[in-house]
């Protein structure tokens, strides 16, 4: 039985993908940590905070704070992905996945796609929940359109957790980045609190942060044009380049970082 | 296609910053051939079965396999051999049928003939009615059943095995090597594998012995049993410098102390036996006669003990 090699490559991606999502499902501790985390968030901050004023900001700060939670959503979904290449590669699947005739594009093909699958139902779901009688003005209009801006976002966020996992060799390493470097990422995204009033050093790391127009991209997304939760934004053609830039970034570092199967470890 | 030999390893050589791991190893296994690298923990043999089973990059030399070059085609090489870590690979979450069906695809295998494939397989190891079982509910012992189906469910030409024993009860064992000859016999299976068991060793049609980083010595079991001229005498004294000094001065022998004892090969070493009694009655507290061992082997070939480092 001979296969293209285009053939074999999309089966790889497939088959890995069905077993991050298998996986997934199959560990209900993943599912708690990956959404009900950010939506608890969501409870204690929106709630907490429900009295701040943000004078760029024309909702209430629990619907300001809304989209941001779905990006942390998003976010967690990428880092438990790719977290367990670290452990899955010493003792698991991952070793056999890497002495396999696949392509090292395919290999990372499979690992972001099951992690968007998983990042994009998820995202999707809290979504609809927020768009139920009651609550916010999200339409169908709206969580329809968020769907490409939540693949663009759960691509990069993946890239971004694939590159920080695959040379690594302890999971602690990770956790130490993922303090110190991803959610600083999404708290400096314009997600948690507006950029606008924050002082000018703080203000040039959230325009630098490539996290910060995902964030604003899915609000423009989630709202009909004109919206008064989009006003004070960058332009939406910006934020739409900036994403899809951020997504063939981290797309092509991790390629490049997975090159070298073995992650650069010692046996 | 025939050739003389499925793996070619020439002139390989691989270090981590200044610790040289291998140092130009080469060997060739004909086909259908078990072969052995054998040696302690820390020789090069996890970073050779790495080199073999593409993980590692080639620093120099060069790698062939099934007449596939591991620079110029690794993906050719990597689907022609089946590969079965010392660490567990299988994903415990999933039945021992879902990681078969996910290793068929990352082979290119699909559908009706990969699912005979894997009915195949498991019956082949036993395993078929617990096809639908989660993996993490298997004993060690099965798992690794599972483990060397996976790595045959491709047919690779070439079977590379990292310490295959490990974890595995007397019985267990038994059982691995009798599967590896049974598919050496039906399929023509080339199989190399690593260890650091002597028992296991035996198994092989060849050997290689690897120790810090150079293959010392190479050949079937007996040859290199061969190697060494005779019997093994192991005396065990108090005195062991001074008496090994003695021994070499008065027999002219070579004889060296090792962890404390004396070692010595002899062509003639049940006369002189006798011999050492008669002269050094108070220093000999024990002495042993043998035949040589792989382990004598090992320690003729490096000048010094297996398991000492």
């Amino acid at each position: 039985m001979k296969t293209s090699p285009l053939f074999s490559s999309l089966l790889a991606v497939y088959t890995l993908t069905h077993r991050e999502v298998v996986r997934f499902l199959r560990q209900r501790n993943r599912v708690f940590g990956a959404l009900a985390q950010p939506v608890l968030f969501w409870l204690i901050f929106g709630q907490g905070l429900s009295g701040a004023r943000f004078h760029s900001v024309n909702v209430g700060y629990s619907e300001y704070f809304f989209p941001g939670i779905i990006v942390l959503v998003v976010l967690f979904t990428a880092i438990f992905a790719t977290i367990s290449i670290i452990d899955d590669r010493n003792t698991g699947f991952l070793q056999s996945v890497l002495v396999a005739p696949v392509p090292t594009l395919a290999i990372v093909m499979g690992k972001v796609a099951g992690t968007t699958v998983l990042a994009v139902g998820q995202g999707v779901f809290v979504c609809a929940l927020a768009a139920l009688p009651g609550g916010f003005e999200i339409g169908l209009g709206g969580l329809a359109a968020s769907i490409p801006v939540l693949i663009l976002l759960s691509i990069a966020l993946a890239g971004v957790g694939l590159m920080i996992a695959w040379p690594m060799d302890s999971t602690q390493g990770f956790h130490a980045i993922m303090m110190a470097f991803l959610m600083p990422m999404w708290l400096l995204s314009g997600a948690f609190f507006p950029p606008g009033g924050t002082p000018t050093w703080l203000g040039w790391i959230i325009a630098l942060n490539p996290l910060t127009y995902g964030v604003a991209l899915l609000r423009y997304s989630l709202y009909a044009p004109g919206s008064p939760a989009t006003m004070g934004l960058p332009p939406f053609s910006f934020c739409l380049a900036a994403t899809i830039a951020f997504a063939v970034a981290t797309l092509g570092g991790s390629v490049f970082v997975a090159r070298d199967r073995a992650g650069g470890r010692h046996p | 296609m025939n050739r003389p030999f499925a793996v070619r390893v020439s002139n390989v050589s691989h270090s981590y910053g200044t610790h040289r791991a291998l140092d130009k190893v080469g060997f060739e296994v004909a086909p259908g051939e078990i072969f052995g690298l054998l040696g302690p923990n820390g020789g090069g043999k996890t970073t050779l079965f790495r080199i073999l089973a593409t993980l590692l990059p080639i620093q120099e030399g060069t790698v062939e396999i099934d007449g596939h070059d591991a620079c110029s085609d690794v993906s050719g090489l990597r689907s022609r051999i089946g590969v079965v870590f010392q660490s567990p690979s299988l994903d415990i979450k999933l039945t021992v049928r879902e990681n078969m069906i996910h290793h068929g695809h990352l082979y290119g295998l699909y559908g009706a003939a990969l699912s005979a494939a894997v009915n195949e397989g498991l019956a082949r190891i036993g395993l078929a009615e617990r096809a639908a079982d989660m993996v993490e509910t298997l004993s060690g012992g099965l798992k690794r059943r599972v483990e060397l189906a996976k790595g045959l469910l491709s047919e690779p030409s070439v079977l590379i095995l990292d310490e295959p024993s490990t974890g595995l009860d007397p019985g267990a064992r038994r059982d691995l090597w009798a599967y590896l000859s049974a598919l050496r016999e039906e399929r023509g299976t080339t199989i190399l594998v690593t260890t650091h068991l002597m028992e296991e060793a035996e198994h092989c049609d060849r050997l290689g012995i690897l120790d810090r980083g150079r293959i010392v010595s190479s050949g079937t079991a007996d040859t290199l049993r061969g190697k060494i001229g005779g019997d093994i005498l192991t005396i065990r004294s108090t005195g062991a410098d001074a008496l090994c000094a003695a021994l070499n001065q008065r027999f002219s022998q070579e004889a060296e102390v090792i962890d404390g004892t004396i070692r010595l090969e002899s062509p003639d070493a049940r006369h002189l036996i006798r011999q050492i009694y008669e002269a050094f009655p108070e220093q000999v507290d024990a002495i042993s006669l043998g035949r040589p061992t792989l382990e004598d082997v090992f320690i003729h070939e490096t000048g010094h003990q297996f398991w000492n480092e």
